[in-house]
């Protein structure tokens, strides 16, 4: 039998040697004008208008393109599809002047007809496909629906009215009240132009409703015919596995240098890690914080970070206790030791915050902005001044799980900031739950006094920070405050650019005057990416274009 | 014998039924709900009213259940959803990745499992027993969630030798008739693909088949003991057969026995392992599926992906039994 065994064992590893020398000799890197992409998911469809999460609109953006678009690496709005726009008077009608000569990757023209078209098709979506899960962005940026099925907003409740070919090269977008926000809402991906011919062609909008009341797209724009004018055209996509694109030849701008792109979902942020570290990855989005420095110390990896485009804040519900009053609510905020959370806590990826607007954002306030540096003996200043007697006790709610990027570590942001409260003046009475399982909508229908809370921005325009928390009154912050409501409305009406940031500078201001919550960290997300990835532009809105990106 | 396997299928209904109840209560006990996973921070409570009214999530249970029996017994699974698809094309394209993962790391398993709890039988006591012992404690006790991150560390990001994530290279185009990787690439004689995806196996089916394998090893050496000191055995020695021949036909085929219904329970801890190995190496198979869904609350997905698993890990078992019968006269007889 010893005969046997050391034959096995023999035999073992000549195998094992064998198998490890036919690896050894495989290579792992890939020709340098195919880019690899690890993303965080696949995406739901490539089809912007029934899109809203981050793998979806990063794919449509390689492919289709809107009216605008913004430029790299900023919020700041800048001409794609539509070379100019124009407002009326009245700020109601929106004339944009179209790129000429611009074709779809199917060979149709891009003109004033397709751009109607696509905004057609989201006004006059069918009831299944209507609603925030389906049709976010539509829902968010324009309100209504022509036809809305039972319980969603109609015609009374749109921001869109019509859209108008006024020639060829000319389309005009008229609303039914003035807004600005939404033309840096047109450079989301979900406002994308797509062509017309291919909707119809792959029936994008068809589905049937199964007996449970779930709908089904069958349809195959956007799962296997997405077609746009981007600079990236659609070749194949295997759920779980690969999308993979082509540069478009016949784009009318500057051309991809990459031949090839491919996005890989990777769903574990240490699968994604160590594709990048084992060379099968080109580049990898959100890298875990604690990952980030193995890969900055890396000889042939380097991080890329986003500019912050979110915010952690700490809310204060003025319905509850003595939160009605601006004292108190002012000592909470001399009361949170907020550089020690963001010292501590954000491995280096945060900063502090001074007011609700990140400062990537049109409208952030550089002056002017009142200070509330950590300060406890102000805080029990104040509190006395408010005629209350020290401790003052509030119930403070925080999530046990699902870290966000604005805060990587609930429980711990929640500590120490009880600590510090505790030391100005307040007894703090802890209120933990899940983030789902009652915390978030606890704190939204408006039982928590103070709370810990962030939004990441889904555009880059003040509105979608300020007028979507502060523009009317509403549970999560209890108050009513018909002076902030009319300057946000104001400021969100005004078409001036330029002076629409300082009305919004002078609205971030009087946020912090009135002091609804305190604003407390913005976290940069980071990317990894291999040495000589070069060209690669982060985004505060996470959606960045591959084009300008190139290997070695 | 047809009359076992009749009776075995037929008990199949009342578990399948008593299953989809209690799968159908649990995921709805879940703290939060599918609109506000999917809603996220969003949310406004009116956008959770349409989201449950669109999903007729805002019916009585009893005819959401109902209407659920309904489409399951037609074999309609519903729609995920996150992904908007049919939960049964969902199905259809992950079963396989898992399938070909679950073989790849039973074979794993046994082809080290079944010589090592052999020969440690056969040395018993001495210092390859000992080790044997160890090594399958190792396996046993090493963390599920450590392991792949180890091998990955070894042989993907230091030494290179294999990839880490996925099924195939991304720059393969190859053609999917069956969703078996390897055997597609046999099939339509693409044999750098069938090689890839073989090499996109071994590390998933290691970390996959490690804990198997431990068990594995100790059944074999327990049973191989026991049998070494029955009667027969004696007789064969007495008889003056020689010792090679005495292991092969009659020590390791009786050992073989018990090691046969351990590979049917194994069926169960492999599917399980899943979730967890697929997700580390990004394999687009049932269980990355419903870690997902359990993380989104698609209730469709849950519900329809572990009723089909539960499905499976049942007809596994009486496979296996049935096998056992076939392996064993005694049992047949009986």
């Amino acid at each position: 039998m010893s005969r046997a065994l050391r034959f096995t064992l023999a035999l073992s590893a000549v195998a094992l040697f064998a198998t490890a020398a036919a690896f050894a000799a495989t290579s792992r890197t890939h020709a340098s004008d195919t880019f690899v992409f690890g993303t965080e998911g696949d995406p739901v469809l490539v089809d912007g208008a029934l899109v809203s999460d981050g793998p979806s609109l990063r794919a449509v953006n390689q492919m289709f393109e809107g009216l605008v678009g913004l430029k790299a690496g900023t919020t700041k709005v800048v001409p794609s599809l539509a070379t100019s726009w124009k407002t009326s008077k009245n700020g109601l009608a929106w004339t944009f002047k179209l790129r000429q000569g611009v074709k779809f990757h199917d060979g149709t023209k891009m003109d004033a007809r397709s751009v109607c078209f696509n905004f057609g098709r989201n006004y006059k979506l069918p009831g299944y496909l209507q609603g925030e899960s389906t049709n976010y962005y539509w829902v968010t940026v324009f309100g209504g629906y022509a036809k809305p099925a039972t319980g969603n907003p109609g015609p009374d409740k749109s921001l869109y009215r019509g859209c108008k070919v006024v020639n060829a090269s000319t389309a005009r977008i008229i609303l039914t009240r003035p807004s600005s926000s939404f033309l840096a809402a047109l450079a989301l991906p979900s406002f994308a132009i797509a062509s017309p011919t291919a909707l119809v062609k792959y029936k994008a909008d068809a589905g049937s409703v199964g007996s449970d009341g779930s709908f089904r797209p069958t349809g195959t724009f956007g799962t296997s015919n997405p077609v746009g004018t981007g600079p990236f055209k659609f070749v194949s996509w295997r759920i779980g596995d690969k999308l993979v694109m082509v540069r478009n030849d016949n784009y009318w701008g500057t051309k991809a240098k990459l031949k090839k792109l491919i996005f890989r979902q990777i769903t574990d942020s240490t699968a994604r890690l160590q594709a990048l570290q084992s060379g099968e990855l080109d580049g990898a989005n959100l890298l875990a914080p604690q990952d980030v420095p193995s890969v900055a110390n890396s000889s042939s990896l380097k991080v890329l970070s986003r500019p912050a485009f979110n915010i952690g804040y700490v809310g204060m519900n003025q319905k509850q206790g003595p939160l009605s009053n601006i004292k108190v609510r002012q000592a909470v905020a001399y009361g949170l030791d907020k550089k020690a959370v963001i010292g501590a806590f954000y491995g280096g990826r945060g900063q502090v915050a001074n007011q609700f607007l990140p400062p990537l954002v049109e409208g952030y306030a550089k002056k002017g902005v009142p200070d509330y540096s950590y300060n406890p003996a102000k805080a029990k200043a104040l509190l006395q001044e408010a005629g209350l007697s020290l401790p003052v006790t509030l119930e403070f709610w925080y999530p046990t799980d699902r870290p966000r990027g604005y805060m990587p570590d609930p429980p711990r942001n929640f500590q120490a900031f009880a600590a510090s409260l505790e030391k100005s003046g307040f007894k703090i009475v802890p209120k933990p739950g899940p983030w789902r399982g009652g915390y978030l909508s606890g704190v939204q229908s408006g039982k928590a006094a103070l709370y810990l809370l962030g939004w990441t921005g889904d555009f880059g325009d003040p509105a979608n920070f300020l007028n979507v928390h502060f523009g009317a009154a509403g549970d999560l912050f209890g108050f009513n405050n018909p002076a902030l409501f009319k300057a946000l409305q104001v400021a969100d009406a005004e078409p001036n650019l330029d002076k629409r940031t300082k009305l919004y500078e002078a609205a971030s201001i009087q946020v912090m005057k009135f002091l609804p919550m305190v604003p407390y960290a913005n976290a940069s997300p980071a990317l990894g990416f291999k040495k000589n990835v070069k060209g690669y532009v982060p985004s505060p809105v996470e959606v960045e274009l591959f084009t300008p990106v190139s290997i070695g | 014998m047809a009359r076992f396997v009749v009776r075995r299928l037929l008990l199949l209904v009342p578990i399948l039924l008593g299953l989809s109840i209690l799968l159908f209560v649990w995921v709805r006990a879940l703290p939060g709900s599918t609109a506000q996973a999917l809603l996220g921070e969003r949310t406004t409570p009116g956008a959770v009213d349409r989201f449950n009214r669109q999903y007729g999530l805002d019916r009585p249970i009893t005819t959401q259940y109902w209407a659920y029996l309904k489409t399951t017994v037609r074999g309609d699974l519903g729609t995920s959803v996150a992904s908007r698809r049919p939960v049964t094309t969902e199905i259809r394209e992950r079963f396989p990745a898992t399938v070909e993962l679950a073989v790849a790391a039973m074979i794993f398993a046994l082809v080290i499992g079944l010589p090592l709890g052999f020969f440690a039988a056969k040395r018993y006591g001495e210092f390859f027993d000992h080790s044997s012992l160890f090594l399958s404690l190792i396996g046993v006790s090493i963390p599920v969630f450590f392991l792949p991150i180890i091998l990955k560390y070894i042989f993907s990001v230091r030494l290179g030798w294999l990839p880490s994530i996925g099924r195939q290279d991304v720059l393969i185009d190859a053609e999917h008739p069956t969703g078996f990787y390897v055997l597609d690439g046999i099939i339509t004689g693409n044999w750098n693909a069938a090689w890839d995806a073989s090499k996109h196996l071994l590390l998933p089916a290691i970390a996959l088949g490690s804990i198997p394998l431990a068990i594995i090893a100790r059944v074999t050496r327990a049973s191989t003991l026991d049998v070494q000191n029955e009667d027969y055995v004696r007789t064969a020695k007495a008889k003056g057969l020689a010792p090679s021949a005495i292991d092969r036909r009659h020590v390791l085929r009786n050992a073989l026995l018990p090691v046969t219904t351990i590979i049917g329970l194994q069926v169960g801890i492999l599917l399980g392992g899943a979730v967890l190995t697929e997700t580390v190496f990004a394999i687009p198979g049932m269980g990355s599926w419903l870690k997902e869904a359990i993380f989104n609350q698609d209730y469709p997905a849950l519900q329809g992906g572990i009723l089909f698993l539960a499905f499976v890990f049942v007809l596994v078992n009486l496979l296996v039994d049935i096998s056992y019968g076939l392996i064993n006269p005694q049992i047949r007889v009986s």
